[in-house]
């Protein structure tokens, strides 16, 4: 292991710890509002926004998506299409019920 | 027939083969959860009453267990950034926190399957209970493989750093990627099954 390379993963463990704090206070965040007993309309929503941040962080630092080789984001974005149908097909079925729920 | 690329990557893709496979794995296991996620909002949207998950569960052990899920992550991040630093062993005792955090994660677990089974209320009580104890239980699993595997490279495993150091550092890696993505995983579960 050569220094510059050594010095390059000490900066990563200084935003390692940075991301642990921003993790921390988020999950804080997230119970904190639950408390609030917001309509749940706005709590789904509020709780799924801090989700999808906090794993985003986790993905983009500690599974270094942010600096990944290409091949890996088609996989990616391949899943994620596959993850909304899997999540919006089977919602569609169902559209007559939320209709007249909400 | 030894494995080709699993120190250097490989030209056309840029990866080492493990590094491709896993995240190929990771997919897979991206649409095992998503079906889940899927059948918890087609129950819940055709549901007529779905309590909030905070008046059947206990939030403060969840809340607990998501901290010591995402300091474990930290602490898997630090032990593969210890190798790189070739420092073997500050690796041992951040692999080693990591196991022994995920272990308290299954004991809070157990303590709160068995406050509910006490009672009676499990997964055959209602359908919220039902898809609670599959999708953590499933987590639960997830946890525990996560576990051997870790424990593995923290003990008999951690041999070829002597021997293959590239190559151990890569496996780290490789591990380090699963147990992100079942903290990932747990970021959603959280929120989604305790506070709504």
């Amino acid at each position: 292991m050569d220094a510059h390379a050594s010095d390059d993963i000490s900066k990563h463990v200084r935003t390692y710890f940075m991301v642990f704090g921003a993790l921390m206070v988020l999950t804080i965040v997230t119970v904190g509002v639950s408390y609030l007993h917001l309509p749940t309309h706005t709590a789904i929503i509020v709780a799924l926004f801090i989700a999808t941040i906090k794993a985003s962080m986790v993905a983009l630092f500690f599974m270094h998506l942010n600096h990944e080789r290409k091949l890996i984001y088609w996989v990616l974005m391949l899943t994620v299409v596959f993850f909304f149908v899997l999540m919006l097909v089977p919602l569609a079925t169902n559209l007559d019920r939320i209709v007249l729920r909400y | 027939m030894e494995i080709p690329y699993i120190s250097e990557a490989r030209p056309d893709t840029g990866l080492t083969n493990g590094k491709l496979g896993v995240w190929l794995f990771l997919a897979s296991e991206v649409m095992l959860f998503a079906a889940l996620f899927s059948s918890y909002i087609l129950l819940r949207v055709g549901s007529t009453e779905w309590p909030h998950g905070f008046q059947e569960l206990n939030v403060p052990m969840a809340a607990i267990n998501t901290v010591i899920l995402i300091s474990s992550s930290v602490t898997m991040v630090m032990a593969w950034a210890s190798l790189k630093m070739n420092n073997f062993s500050k690796f041992r005792m951040h692999l080693g926190i990591t196991i022994v955090l995920a272990v308290a994660f299954l004991v809070i677990k157990y303590f709160e399957y068995a406050e509910h089974l006490a009672t009676g209320m499990g997964p055959w009580h209602s359908t919220f209970l039902g898809i609670y104890f599959t999708m953590t239980g499933l987590h639960a699993l997830h946890i525990i493989g996560g576990i051997i595997v870790n424990g593995y490279l923290w003990g008999p495993g951690a041999k070829m750093w002597k021997t293959k150091p590239v190559q151990f550092t890569n496996r780290i890696e490789i591990a380090g990627l699963y147990w992100h993505f079942v903290d990932l995983v747990w970021i959603f579960l959280f929120p989604m099954l305790y506070l709504l």
